[in-house]
C-alpha cells in the first residue's frame, strides 16, 4: 500500500473515532473539553519538528519551522496547563466533600 | 534487537490510544483531570517517538537541534506564562488564542514545505498532486483558524466591536468573493504552482470576514468550530510531512470538535447555520425591538430592603452571570451565601447552560470561590422550583433570565431556553445600570412588579448586603 492509501484509511478511521468518542457531555465540561481538545490539536508540533529535522541547511526553512514549533508548543503546553487549572477546581471540591462525608 | 520501525509503530499506537482515552475521559466530570494529563502524556510520547525514529533512520543536524530548542523554549515559556497568569474570567479568549496559534503552526509548516520542498527520505509522498492538495488545505484552514481565532479573542476581550457594515447583506458578497479568490488561488497553485501568497492572504481575510459579523454571545460556538478546524489543519499538515500519527490526532480533534460544536449549539438553542450566517442576534430585531425598548415600571430598592426580604426567606436561588465574574465578586457572594446557610436558608445556584461567556465557564468560576458543586443546579433541574422560591438574586446575568424568550414571538431571543426566575415571589436584580445585556435586547423581567433593581457594582452590593444581613442577625447561629 502506498503512503497515500494508508494515510486516507488513517484519516477515515481517525475521524470516525473522533465522532464516537464524545457522546453526551455535561455543560459543565464544555469549556474544559474544548480547551483540552484544543491542546490536542497542537499535535501539529510533530509537523513542525519533522520540518525542522528534514530542513537540512536551508536557513529560511529552519526559521519557518522554528516559528511553527513555537506556535504549536504555545498551543500544546498552554492548552494543557490551562485545562488542568480549570479542572483542578472541580476535583479540589470533590476531595473536600470526600473528606467531610 | 527490535526493528526501529516497530518501535516507532508501538510508540505511535500507544500515543493514539492515550489520545482517544484522553478525549473520552475529558467528557466526564470524574475522569476529566486525569484524562487531560493522559492526553498531555500522549503528545509528549508522540514527540519522543518522532525523535527516536529520526535518530535511528537518519541524523538530526546540530543546526536543526539549535532551531528546535530555540523555538521550543520560546513557545513553551510563553505558553506556561500565559496559562499561569491569565485570569479565570478570560478563559474563552485564552482558548481562542491558543487555538489560533495551533492553526498558525500548521499554516507555517505547509508554507515552508511549499516554498522550500524538502527531500523527504524514508517517508516520501509519492504523488505530487496529493502533496499540493494537502498543502492547500493546510494553508487555507490554518489561516482561517488563525485569523478567526484572533478576531474571536479580540471580540471577547472587548477590543473589537461589531462594525455596522458587517451586519448588512453586503458581507455575504464580500465573503463569497473572497471564497472565489481562494478557489482561484488554489487552482493556480495546483496547476501552475503559483498563487501561494494570494491564497494565504485571501484565507486570512476569509477568517476575519466570517468571524467579524458574529455576535459575542455566539462566540463560544465559533471558537469550538475553529477548534475543530485547527484539527483539520493539523491532519492536512500530517499529509504534508507524511506523519500518520498527526493525521489520526488531527482527524480525531476535528471530528470531536464538530460534535462538541453541535452539543453547544443545542445548549444555546441555536443552529450552526444561523450562528455562522445569521450575524448578530440583535441585528434581526432592530425595527421591532426599538419600539418597545423603553422600560415603564422599574422598581429600584436599597440594599437594606433586599436584606430584610432575604432574612424572611426560606429558599433563595442565586443566578450568577458574567457580570459577577467581571466584578470578581464570587468570593463575596460565597460569604453572603454562607451567612444565609448558617441561618437555615436554603441556597442554590441556577446555572444557565451559557452562563458566563461559554458553557461551563460559570461552574469553573464558582468552583474557584469554594461554592459546593452540589448546590449548582442546571437549568432543567431548577426551573420547576422557581414558583416555590422566595427570593431570586440575579447577579450580573441578563439575557438568560429574560422572559421575552418565552412570551414574545417577535423577540430575537424567542426560543432560547431561559431561567424562569419571574415565577419566584421576589426577584432582585443587582446591576450596575439599565444597560442592555450582551444581546442588546431589553429585558422584560425588569418591568415586572415582583422585580426590584438594586443598582451598583456586584461586589460592593454584596459586601453591603453582608453587613446588612449580619446586622439583622443572619449568619449568627441562634
Amino acid at each position: 500500500m502506498s503512503f497515500i492509501t494508508e494515510a486516507l484509511w488513517v484519516l477515515l478511521l481517525g475521524s470516525l473515532l473522533g465522532l464516537e468518542l464524545i457522546g453526551k457531555v455535561p455543560p459543565t465540561l464544555h469549556t474544559p473539553l474544548m480547551s483540552g481538545a484544543n491542546a490536542i490539536s497542537g499535535i501539529t508540533v510533530l509537523a513542525a519538528l519533522t520540518l525542522l529535522i528534514k530542513a537540512g541547511d536551508q536557513g529560511p526553512l529552519l526559521l519557518i519551522g522554528s516559528c511553527a514549533l513555537g506556535f504549536a508548543l504555545f498551543n500544546v503546553i498552554g492548552g494543557f496547563l490551562v485545562t488542568d487549572r480549570m479542572l483542578a477546581m472541580f476535583s479540589r471540591k470533590k476531595n473536600k466533600n470526600g473528606g467531610r462525608g | 534487537m527490535l526493528n526501529p520501525e516497530i518501535i516507532k509503530y508501538l510508540i505511535d499506537l500507544t500515543a493514539v490510544l492515550l489520545l482517544s482515552l484522553g478525549i473520552k475521559g475529558l467528557s466526564k466530570v470524574r475522569t476529566a483531570r486525569q484524562a487531560n494529563k493522559l492526553a498531555g502524556i500522549a503528545i509528549a510520547l508522540a514527540v519522543v517517538g518522532l525523535f527516536i525514529d529520526s535518530y535511528l533512520s537518519s541524523d538530526i543536524s546540530i543546526k536543526s537541534l539549535i532551531w528546535i530548542i530555540s523555538g521550543a523554549t520560546i513557545g513553551g515559556f510563553l505558553g506556561i506564562l500565559t496559562a499561569k497568569k491569565v485570569p479565570m474570567t478570560a478563559m474563552p479568549e485564552t482558548v481562542a488564542l491558543f487555538n489560533g496559534c495551533g492553526g498558525m503552526s500548521s499554516l507555517l509548516v505547509a508554507l515552508g514545505v511549499s516554498i522550500y520542498p524538502i527531500s523527504s527520505n524514508g517517508v516520501s509522498i509519492t504523488n505530487g498532486l496529493v502533496e499540493t492538495i494537502s498543502i492547500v488545505i493546510s494553508i487555507f484552514v490554518g489561516a482561517i483558524t488563525f485569523s478567526g481565532s484572533i478576531i474571536a479573542m479580540a471580540k471577547l476581550q472587548g477590543w473589537l466591536s461589531t462594525p455596522n457594515w458587517t451586519q448588512s447583506k453586503f458581507r455575504h458578497l464580500v465573503n463569497i468573493s473572497i471564497v472565489i479568490t481562494c478557489l482561484v488561488a488554489s487552482l493556480s497553485l495546483l496547476t501552475q504552482n503559483n498563487g501561494l501568497f494570494l491564497l494565504v492572504i485571501a484565507a486570512f481575510l476569509l477568517g476575519i470576514g466570517v468571524t467579524l459579523p458574529i455576535g459575542g454571545a455566539d462566540m463560544p460556538v465559533v471558537i469550538s468550530l475553529l477548534n475543530s478546524y485547527s484539527g483539520v489543519a493539523a491532519a492536512a499538515a500530517g499529509f504534508v510531512v507524511g506523519s500518520q500519527l498527526l493525521i489520526v490526532g488531527g482527524a480525531m480533534v476535528g471530528a470531536a470538535g464538530l460534535i462538541l460544536t453541535q452539543v453547544m449549539c443545542k445548549g444555546m438553542n441555536r443552529s450552526l447555520v444561523s450562528v455562522l450566517f445569521g450575524g448578530m442576534i440583535s441585528s434581526s430585531s432592530n425595527s421591532k425591538g426599538a419600539v418597545k425598548s423603553e422600560y415603564t415600571n422599574i422598581t429600584s430598592c436599597s440594599v437594606e430592603e433586599c436584606a430584610l426580604t432575604i432574612e424572611a426567606a426560606e429558599r433563595v436561588v442565586i443566578v450568577p452571570g458574567y457580570g459577577l465574574a467581571v466584578a470578581q465578586a464570587q468570593h463575596t457572594l460565597r460569604e453572603v451565601t454562607r451567612a444565609m446557610e448558617s441561618s437555615g436558608i436554603n441556597v442554590s445556584y441556577a446555572i444557565h447552560p451559557v452562563a458566563g461567556r461559554m458553557p461551563g465557564h460559570m461552574n469553573v468560576l464558582l468552583a474557584e470561590a469554594d461554592i459546593p458543586y452540589e448546590q449548582l443546579k442546571e437549568m432543567d433541574v431548577i426551573n420547576p422550583d422557581f414558583p416555590a422560591t422566595d427570593v431570586v438574586l440575579v447577579l450580573g446575568a441578563n439575557d438568560v433570565v429574560n422572559p421575552q424568550a418565552k412570551n414574545d414571538v417577535d423577540s430575537p431571543l424567542y426560543g432560547m431556553p431561559v431561567l424562569d426566575v419571574y415565577e419566584a415571589r421576589t426577584v432582585f436584580v443587582i446591576k450596575r445600570g439599565m444597560s442592555a445585556g450582551y444581546s442588546g435586547i431589553k429585558n422584560d423581567l425588569f418591568d415586572l412588579p415582583n422585580t426590584s433593581m438594586v443598582f451598583g457594582d456586584a461586589k460592593k452590593v454584596l459586601g453591603d448586603l453582608l453587613v446588612e444581613l449580619k446586622e439583622l442577625g443572619v449568619g449568627r447561629k441562634s
